[in-house]
C-alpha cells in the first residue's frame, strides 16, 4: 500500500528535504506512525496530546484527498491505496499575544 | 503548536541555511502596485486583521501575484487563512512552481512588529513577512507602518523594505 504524503519545507529537515514522501497505513494515525518509523521525530510535529489522547496539533492541518481531516475523523480518517495526504501548516498569528 | 515546539535540534539546520541561502538578502523587493494592494486590502479590513501572500517564482525571491485571503477568524486581534483556501493556493503555487515570497498581515490597534503568536507560528522560513499597522488612521487615507521581517527558528530580523516603481527607480518606503 502506497500513499503519498506531500511535506511541507518546515518538516522536510525530516525528509531529507524531500518534498514528497510515501508511507502506508489503513488510518491517519497509522500512517503517521509509518512516517515516524522513516523519519523519526516528525510525528511530534503533527500531534499531541490533548485530554490524555492523541490528536492533530491546533496549527497543522491534513488534508486527505483534498479534504481536511477534521471534518473526515480527523487520526481516524480511513485510508485506501493511491490516497493523496497533504500536510500544510497553518498560516496564522495576529497581534493577540497568546501561543499554544 | 506553540513556543514549546520551537525545537532547536531540528530547526537549527533551517537556520544555517537561512544564513547561507543565496535568495535570503535581508531587504524585501515590491512593486509598487503590489504595495499598494496590501495597503488597501489592510485598510478595507479594518478594524479586523487583513491577511495574504505574495507568490513567485520559487527561489526567485520576487514577489509578483497578490492573493489577498480571508481571515477565517475575522478578529481584530488574530488571523487564519481558511484551512480549504490554504490547500487550494498552495496547490495553485506547486502547479506554478511558485512559493509563498511575502506572507502579510495588519496589526490594526498596535505596531507592525511580529508578536509573540507571529513568531510562534511562523511556519515559512523563506518568506518575508510583512507587517502593516492601520492603528493611526483605520479604513482612512494616511500613512501606514509597512515593514519587513524574517522569521527563522524563532528568531525575528527586520530587513529594509524597498519599493520599486513602474520605471524601476527605487525609493525607501
Amino acid at each position: 500500500m502506497a500513499i503519498e504524503v506531500r511535506i511541507p519545507t518546515i518538516l522536510r529537515t525530516y525528509t531529507g528535504g524531500e518534498k514528497a514522501v510515501d508511507a502506508s497505513g489503513e488510518t491517519l494515525a497509522a500512517l503517521i506512525d509509518d512516517l515516524e518509523a522513516s523519519h523519526p521525530g516528525i510525528k511530534e510535529r503533527l500531534i499531541e496530546a490533548k485530554d490524555g489522547q492523541n490528536d492533530l496539533r491546533r496549527f497543522v492541518n491534513v488534508y486527505v484527498n483534498d479534504e481536511d481531516v477534521r471534518f473526515t475523523g480527523g487520526l481516524g480518517t480511513s485510508l485506501a491505496d493511491g490516497d493523496q495526504v497533504v500536510v500544510l501548516p497553518a498560516v496564522a498569528g495576529g497581534s493577540a499575544g497568546f501561543v499554544r | 503548536m506553540g513556543v514549546s515546539s520551537l525545537d532547536v535540534r531540528w530547526l537549527s539546520p533551517l537556520r544555517w541555511w537561512a544564513v547561507t541561502s543565496p535568495t535570503l538578502v535581508h531587504v524585501l523587493r515590491l512593486e509598487r502596485t503590489l504595495y499598494d494592494a496590501i495597503v488597501a486590502h489592510a485598510k478595507r479590513d479594518h478594524p479586523d486583521e487583513a491577511c495574504g501572500i505574495v507568490a513567485g517564482t520559487e527561489g526567485s525571491d520576487t514577489p509578483s501575484r497578490h492573493v489577498p485571503m480571508i481571515n477565517a477568524a475575522g478578529s481584530p486581534t488574530f488571523y487564519e487563512f481558511d484551512s480549504t483556501e490554504l490547500l487550494a493556493l498552495y496547490k495553485q503555487m506547486w502547479a506554478n512552481d511558485e512559493e509563498p515570497v511575502v506572507i502579510y498581515h495588519s496589526h490594526t490597534a498596535t505596531e507592525a512588529y511580529p508578536s509573540r503568536t507571529d513568531i510562534g507560528l511562523a511556519n515559512e522560513p523563506g518568506a518575508h513577512y510583512v507587517l502593516v499597522s492601520t492603528r493611526e488612521h483605520g479604513n482612512s487615507e494616511g500613512p501606514v507602518e509597512f515593514r519587513s521581517y524574517r522569521i527563522v527558528d524563532g528568531e525575528v530580523t527586520e530587513e529594509e523594505v524597498q519599493i520599486l516603481d513602474a520605471d524601476q527607480q527605487t525609493a525607501s518606503a
